[in-house]
């Protein structure tokens, strides 16, 4: 188990690895295989990889109900947390890197870019969810708990959107993740009338399956 | 960068702003001294770029060049807007070696007393180029200085004898499927095509570029003629045209017709009037040799910094409106 955490992590942390080093031969050499802009190149690698992590957070539970395997379970929270460690990294990129020089300008960017107003939502409503991830904060809150990280759905919808509305007429890429969302998305509501009429009928419902 | 890929640049991608410089120096001082004994290092070299004309100190004052300093020829050449190739910043220079260049010709017709196709030679035939050291600004808030080998759009409309119907000049870009990659994908209402009132066309400023950094061309930056109009974004700037028209009504140009509330005809650098999606009050300068990664935003000048030359053509009009 450790060691499948300690592969985790590493497996996490290597974007964010790959890029520092680029940012460091970019700093001494002025070339740093970051492109002719390498602000936006940055800027652009941090989100795309907030929003696969929450992909991949938001893919444990549909993967543990077909698998079978609860063990996934244990990854979910660490992946979550990576996904909010990069939306950070990307928003201090835009303002330390990005803006700098203009701070006074985000103001006005979050009022009136949408997709700056959607993207910066999503990132505040991360918070709640990483302030309450460790095991207190879950059982303090109870129920309750539950309701409020059900956030997430809000927060990849919104991530998906600050990514559609930025492109300039190019969709593929997020149609890409917009479509992966909403499979994940389906599958959820799927599963839910699925149970709710196994409840109503259980004469109905087909063999158990061992979770 | 592996080994490789540095023994496999060629020498003339590396050369950044100084060194073009005292190469220039370099040229000029071994043209003014043969009897030294020299030329034979002078053979070593690539050839000497074709002679292009200097700019007089008038011309300097008028736009034609500025002292900011460079952006780098690698910077210039890898980081392109170019559909026809991909969507992508790097995918122009990675896959627009398929474009032929030559022969190339381009067809100019519409109201005209002189309507022809014509051979990209004949096109510019007798007509010497200039370097001149324009901005560019994009759309998306970025920004370079480049300098341009290229001819003066009129001289080259004038030989057409555009008629008094001419109120437009509209442009094609090339759409060939099989050297363009990009074309399989809709991103774009293939043929690309842009467009200017006759009068922006004529203006001294606007120029048909056939080079940069004293070499050809290279395909991903439009090859080998390609529209260059610094006071506007740079999608105006039309690139590897093959069609030229005079027309009595406003063309039909790309990305107005891709989103019109957010790409108007005009397309002027304008700091006070934002892109529905994001501000243009500011923008990263792509320039110099060193890290760019602590650069600071520059703000963006109305024209792109060249009202005092261009303002002239838009008085009375309200570029909110007309943006």
């Amino acid at each position: 188990m450790i060691a499948a955490k300690v592969a985790v992590h590493a497996l996490a942390l290597t974007p964010a690895a790959i890029l520092a080093w680029q940012i460091r031969e970019e700093f001494l050499t002025g070339s740093g295989g970051l492109g002719a802009d390498p602000i936006a190149e940055i800027e652009h690698r941090l989100g795309l990889w907030a929003l696969r992590l929450l992909l991949i957070t938001l893919a444990i539970t549909p993967l543990r109900q077909l698998s079978g395997q609860a063990v996934l379970l244990r990854f979910r929270r660490m992946l979550g947390l990576y996904a909010f460690f990069y939306a950070s990294a990307h928003l201090a990129a835009y303002l330390l890197l990005d803006l700098k020089g203009y701070w006074t300008q985000i103001f006005e960017e979050i009022a009136k870019r949408p997709y700056i107003t959607v993207g910066f939502l999503a990132w505040l409503l991360l918070i709640p969810l990483a302030l309450t991830s460790t095991q207190g904060m879950m059982r303090r809150l109870g129920r309750l708990w539950g309701k409020l990280h059900r956030l997430i759905y809000a927060i990849a919808v919104l991530a998906v959107l600050h990514f559609w509305w930025l492109v300039k007429s190019d969709i593929r890429e997020p149609l890409l993740y917009a479509a992966i969302l909403a499979a994940l998305l389906a599958w959820r509501l799927y599963k839910r009338v699925a149970d709710t009429r196994n409840r109503a009928h259980p004469a109905a419902a087909r063999s158990p399956k061992p979770l | 960068m592996s080994l490789r890929q540095v023994l496999n640049i060629p020498a003339s991608e590396i050369t950044d702003e100084a060194v073009y410089r005292d190469r220039r120096r370099l040229l000029t001082a071994l043209a003014l001294a043969p009897a030294l004994g020299l030329s034979g290092c002078a053979e070593a070299e690539a050839p000497p770029p074709p002679a292009a004309k200097p700019v007089s100190p008038e011309q300097a004052k008028a736009g034609f060049r500025t002292d900011e300093v460079l952006t780098r020829f690698e910077d210039i050449t890898s980081y392109n807007n170019f559909y026809e190739f991909g969507t992508d910043k790097g995918d122009p220079s990675a896959a627009a070696k398929t474009l032929r260049t030559s022969p190339w010709t381009v067809a100019v017709g519409g109201a005209c007393a002189k309507p022809g196709k014509l051979s990209l030679e004949d096109l510019i035939k007798g007509l010497t180029p200039q370097e001149r050291i324009y901005r560019l600004r994009c759309v998306e808030g970025w920004s370079m200085v480049i300098p341009w080998l290229g001819v003066p759009l009129a001289d080259v409309l004038k030989r057409f004898e555009p008629t008094s119907k001419a109120k437009y000049v509209a442009f094609t870009t090339l759409a060939d499927r099989k050297q363009m990659p990009g074309i399989a994908y809709d991103s774009i209402d293939w043929p690309y095509r842009e467009g200017l009132r006759i009068d922006e066309a004529m203006h001294p400023l606007t120029l048909l570029a056939t080079g940069l950094y004293g070499k050809s061309l290279p395909q991903q930056n439009g090859a080998p003629l390609r529209l260059v109009v610094p006071w506007k974004y740079g999608f105006k700037s039309i690139k590897s045209i093959i069609a030229i028209t005079f027309v009595e009504k406003m063309p039909v140009t790309s990305w107005n017709q891709l989103q019109p509330s957010e790409y108007g005809f005009f397309s002027n650098v304008n700091p006070n009037v934002d892109h529905p999606r994001w501000s243009q009050k500011t923008e990263r300068r792509i320039a110099g040799t060193g890290s760019k990664l602590f650069a600071d935003r520059i703000a963006t000048r109305l024209y792109n910094g060249y009202a005092d030359q261009v303002a002239g053509l838009y008085t009375g009009m309200n570029l909110k409106t007309w943006f």
